[in-house]
This record gives structure tokens, C-alpha cells and sequence, in this order.
């Protein structure tokens, strides 16, 4: 029986080919297919002629226990778990605040708040690196005389420069930069939170702390979820800050190296040493499965574990 | 109505100006000693410009040194062009997942959905293999291709939360008028989607026009340089050349408060959209 619906259906699924091809072929050629080649351009090496040869998991062996690699990796992925956690300490906490004080009720030049926070998020990081970079400057002297208006002068170091403070200078100009999404995406959430909830909260005498606490705080937890997600993901491949203030060798002393400035320098080489492909597939490929663990740990650990209220 | 004193009220806009101080400080600082000259850029860096140390040298390095006109147009030509390719193709493919009911449906759009989660950066690789094996190294389009397929994900389902919106109505009234399923696509969605379209448009082009990574990798050559690229390798230049430094920077980040301006409501709107206050 030629039903309707089974017509309908191969009607359908042809008009779905035409419409979704052009996308779906795009997609899968350029961001699938080189994702998925380069993990497989791992088990691979090649010889001065460029003839490549199935080696398993050599590059592996040679990435993780060769220390002229190892020493590398460990040492980015160390910078990077600190760069992390200095985004997730300072961004989420901040942005929080500001969200809380943005969603106050009636708060006067709201938008205008809003605009300037969220516009350093707009500006390309090459723009940011620099302007941070002249300002902490000491050849500038902007910082000890900012320092000086409020008599601490002498708290100034060039931060960037020093090995024990590069890195988390770094990661707090990162922070000055993108804080403004998370707060707009906190803001947005605690919007979505009844005003008879927060009404019935006031009846019962509870302060606008206490509110903030045990009201609005839990009903964005899903939200400082994803924003750690997506920071994790976004931190995980960083490259162009310390690219542009720090140099391909993320300096000083590999102090504020991280694991996209490592793929780079694996890739195209630095100085005198030469770049490797395969080798450089498979830092990439050690840096996906990172990412690919968070995610991971975010849906099964974090995602089951808090509740999403239905509002 | 007279207002009462709010001590809450107070501290919050005591916090959020402060906050505000410390985002516009840094850029305000670059941007005024750009219209110095180098001796007050160092003895007076915190004094606003005034009319005997105002000087112009820092753009006309710029303007004479660099090549900005051309990197603004090749970042202008290739973001216009990975935008279109985004919006339409992610258009239709949003369509379709929408209006057809076909096997595999779901799986098309978590196949996509992963496309948000992981950075097309890690392919770097395969990706510089593919460009030069299409000839297209230090070309504008080969970025634009790289932009388009990375922006597809995002702009689809955007796209389709937005289509599924949309009443039916209209669509099975055309259909029953005999319209195709390209006429109704093209001159009944497409111009309905305008609003949701501005959003994705906002959204991918931010990216786009900042990225470093690409354009380092796929199109370093000075013909291709975009705005990012070509300020990144100017400032490196001219890194001694303060009054050049500064006011690179101030020129480079001048189409985005020019968009920011103009845009800025569209832009949090679409971020905090669904919320009203």
C-alpha cells in the first residue's frame, strides 16, 4: 500500500537533501574531515621526503616520555589548568556580581552599564594584548602612576615580564576581556527568575543577600555550568594572547606557555627547530581529548547532578 | 514623587562604575595619548591631549607605513562573504530540518551541535593540506570557506529554534496555491527570518573579523592580511614607535565601536533574547 504519508515522506527526504547538502557538505569537509584527519595524521610520521608511515602510537610514547617533549606538554598543561582555574575563580564570580546588581529592579542607566562591560568582549585580542601589554608597560610608567594616585607605587612590578606573575597577569587581562559575556548570560538567567518568588522572599523578610543566595544563585546554577564549559573549551585552545604579548615560546621561561602556543611551535617550528606535521597532529589530538574529557565530565558529573528548576 | 534614599541602590551603581572605569580606562588611555606627541606620551600620559602637545605622527606613520585601507577592505570583503554563506546555507539547512520530516533528522542535528563544542583550530593540519591543495593558500577565499564551514553549526540551529516559530499557515497556504518548495523557502521564509538572521549576523561576525589564527596560518602574505593580522605584524614593526603603537591600536579597533555603537542594542538584545526588563 502506497500510503500518503510514505509519499509525503520520500517527498521530504528529497527537498531535506537539496536544502541541507550545501550546509552538511561544508560542515563535514572543512571542520569534520580536518578534525577527524588530524587525529588519524597521529598514528603517522614522515621522512624527509614526506612519505608518511603507520607508526601506532609512537608519537605518542615520544610526546609523553621523551622529556625534550614531555618537559613541553607538562609544562602547558600545568599553565593551562592554572589559566583555567584563574578564569573560573575571578570571571564567574565577578560576572555574578555585576549580573546581580544589573537585575536589580529599576536600576537606572542599566543598558549603558551593560554596553561598556560587554565591549571589551567585541575587541580582537590583538587589540587587548596590546593595550594591556603598553600599559603594564614600565618603559610607559602608566601603571606605577595610576599606582602612585592612590600611594602604592611601590607595589609596581613589570608583571608580565617576571616568570612567578606572568602567567596570571595573563589570565586576568583574559578576564578583563571576556567577563562581560558570562555576566550578560547570568544577567539573561536571572531575569528568567519569577518576580513573585523574589516578592514572596521579601514578605518573609529575607535581605536582598539572602535572595541573591538561596534564591536567584541556584536557579542560574545550569548557567555557571555551561559558562564554565564553554570557558574550558575556549581556555583549552588559547593561543593568540600570549602569541601576541609573550611570544611563540610563551615567555618568560615557558612560564605562561599554553597548549595551543605548544601546537603552534609543534607544527611550524621555532628558531632552530623544525615544525612537524604528525607531531603536531598529535599534540592537537591530546588537546581535543581534553576538551573532549570536559565535556564529558560536564554532562555526566555536572549535568546529572544539578537539578534544572522548571520555572 | 519623591524618591527615597536607597543605600543598596547607591553601592550598586558605586560597583558598576568602578567596573565601568576599569573596561574604558585602559582603551581611553591608548586612544588620547595617540593624539600626542611622544614627550607627553611619556612625561604627561595621564593628562587629556591639549593643543600644544596634540600631534597627529602616530597616524601618519599608520597611514604611510601600513597598509590599513587594504587590510580593512580584505577583513570588510571576506567577513561579507562568509556571512552570506553562512546566513543562506544555514537558512536553508535550518528549512529543512524545520519543514521536512526525513530519517535522520536528529541525528543531522546533533551531528551539527558538536560542531559548536569543538574548535576548528585543532584541525589546523588537514585543514592547511586541503587549502593548498585547492590553491588556495593566501587567498580570501580559502578563509572564507574556513569561516563559512565553522560559522554553519551555530547559525543553523539558531535558525531552526526561529523556524520553528514561524506558523504554518502561510507556508501550506502557498503550498496549496501550488507554489515550489524553493519558491516558498526563498520569497516567504528567508524575508521573515530578516530579524533572527541580524542576530546570527552579529554573532558570526565578531569572530571573524578578529581571528588571528587563520588568516596566520592560511593567508599570511601582505596582499591577504586582514585588520587582525595586519596590525599584529605592524605592532610588531613599529613595537619601538610609541606614537605609532597607539594610534595602530586606536585605528584598529575604530569599526568596532563604530559597530558596537550602532549595534549594541541589537547585540544584547539577541544575547539576553527571550528575557524582557
Amino acid at each position: 500500500m502506497a500510503s500518503r504519508a510514505a509519499r509525503d515522506w520520500r517527498h521530504g527526504t528529497r527537498f531535506a537533501v537539496v536544502f541541507l547538502a550545501p550546509a552538511m557538505l561544508l560542515y563535514t569537509v572543512f571542520m569534520v574531515w580536518p578534525l577527524v584527519d588530524s587525529v588519524r595524521l597521529s598514528f603517522f610520521t614522515a621522512n624527509d621526503s614526506g612519505v608518511r608511515r603507520f607508526v601506532g602510537l609512537a608519537n605518542y610514547l615520544t610526546l609523553f616520555t621523551n622529556s625534550l617533549w614531555s618537559d613541553r606538554l607538562y609544562g602547558a598543561l600545568r599553565n593551562n589548568i592554572v589559566f583555567f582555574l584563574i578564569h573560573i575563580l575571578v570571571q564567574n564570580p565577578v560576572a555574578l556580581l555585576l549580573a546581580a546588581l544589573l537585575s536589580r529592579h529599576r536600576l537606572r542607566l542599566r543598558a549603558v552599564y551593560r554596553a561598556v562591560i560587554f565591549l571589551p568582549v567585541l575587541l580582537s585580542q590583538v587589540i587587548v594584548g596590546f593595550i594591556w601589554q603598553l600599559i603594564l608597560n614600565p618603559l610607559w610608567g602608566v601603571s606605577q602612576r595610576i599606582l602612585g594616585l592612590i600611594g602604592l607605587t611601590h607595589l609596581y612590578q613589570p608583571w608580565l615580564g617576571l616568570d612567578r606573575s606572568a602567567l596570571i597577569a595573563l589570565s586576568l587581562i583574559s578576564v578583563w576581556q571576556w567577563v562581560g559575556l558570562p555576566m550578560i548570560l547570568f544577567y539573561t538567567a536571572m531575569l528568567a527568575v519569577p518576580e513573585e518568588l523574589i516578592e514572596a522572599a521579601k514578605l518573609d523578610g529575607a535581605g536582598e543577600i539572602r535572595i541573591f543566595l538561596r534564591i536567584k544563585l541556584p536557579l542560574i546554577l545550569p548557567m555557571i555550568g555551561l559558562v564554565t564549559l564553554l570557558t574550558f573549551i575556549a581556555n583549552f585552545n588559547a593561543f593568540d594572547l600570549v602569541y601576541i604579548t609573550q611570544g611563540l615560546l610563551g615567555g618568560p621561561d615557558y612560564s605562561t606557555d599554553l597548549l595551543g602556543v605548544f601546537f603552534y611551535r609543534t607544527f611550524f617550528g621555532q628558531q632552530l627547530q623544525l615544525g612537524s606535521a604528525t607531531m603536531g597532529a598529535t599534540v592537537a589530538s591530546v588537546i581535543l581529548a581534553i576538551i573532549l574529557l570536559g565535556v564529558a565530565a560536564y554532562r555526566l558529573l555536572w549535568q546529572r547532578r544539578v537539578t534544572a528548576y522548571e520555572l | 514623587m519623591r524618591r527615597r534614599l536607597d543605600p543598596g541602590g547607591l553601592a550598586a551603581h558605586a560597583i558598576l562604575i568602578l567596573y565601568c572605569i576599569l573596561v574604558l580606562y585602559p582603551v581611553a588611555l591608548v586612544v588620547l595619548n595617540s593624539f600626542k606627541q611622544r614627550r607627553a606620551i611619556f612625561n604627561t600620559p595621564l593628562a587629556l591631549p591639549n593643543p600644544r602637545t596634540f600631534s597627529l605622527a602616530g597616524y601618519q606613520t599608520v597611514l604611510l607605513r601600513g597598509e590599513f585601507p587594504r587590510y580593512f577592505l580584505n577583513s570588510f570583503v571576506l567577513t561579507a562573504a562568509a556571512l552570506a554563506i553562512i546566513l543562506l546555507l544555514g537558512a536553508m539547512a535550518a528549512h529543512a530540518l524545520v519543514e521536512f520530516r526525513f530519517r535522520g533528522r536528529a541525528t543531522t542535528t546533533l551531528y551539527l551541535a558538536l560542531g559548536m563544542m569543538l574548535p576548528v583550530r585543532l584541525g589546523t593540519i588537514s585543514l592547511v593540506g586541503l587549502i593548498a591543495g585547492l590553491g588556495l593558500t593566501n587567498s580570501l577565499s580559502g578563509l572564507v570557506i574556513v569561516y563559512a564551514a565553522q560559522g554553519i553549526p551555530i547559525s543553523t540551529l539558531i535558525l531552526t529554534e526561529f523556524f520553528r516559530q514561524l506558523p504554518s499557515d502561510l507556508k501550506d497556504a502557498a503550498r496549496i496555491d501550488g507554489a515550489s518548495e524553493y519558491r516558498i523557502f526563498f520569497r516567504l521564509v528567508l524575508p521573515l527570518a530578516r530579524p533572527a538572521m541580524g542576530t546570527v549576523a552579529v554573532f558570526s561576525l565578531i569572530p571573524i573579523w578578529n581571528d588571528l589564527w587563520f588568516p596566520l596560518v592560511l593567508a599570511p602574505a601582505e596582499a591577504t592580511r586582514t585588520v587582525t593580522l595586519g596590525a599584529q605584524q605592524f605592532l610588531g614593526e613599529f613595537s619601538s614607535d610609541w606614537n605609532a603603537l597607539l594610534a595602530a591600536l586606536s585605528t584598529a579597533a575604530l569599526p568596532i565601536f563604530g559597530l558596537y555603537l550602532i549595534f549594541s542594542r541589537q547585540m544584547i538584545r539577541g544575547l539576553t533574547a527571550g528575557a524582557v526588563k
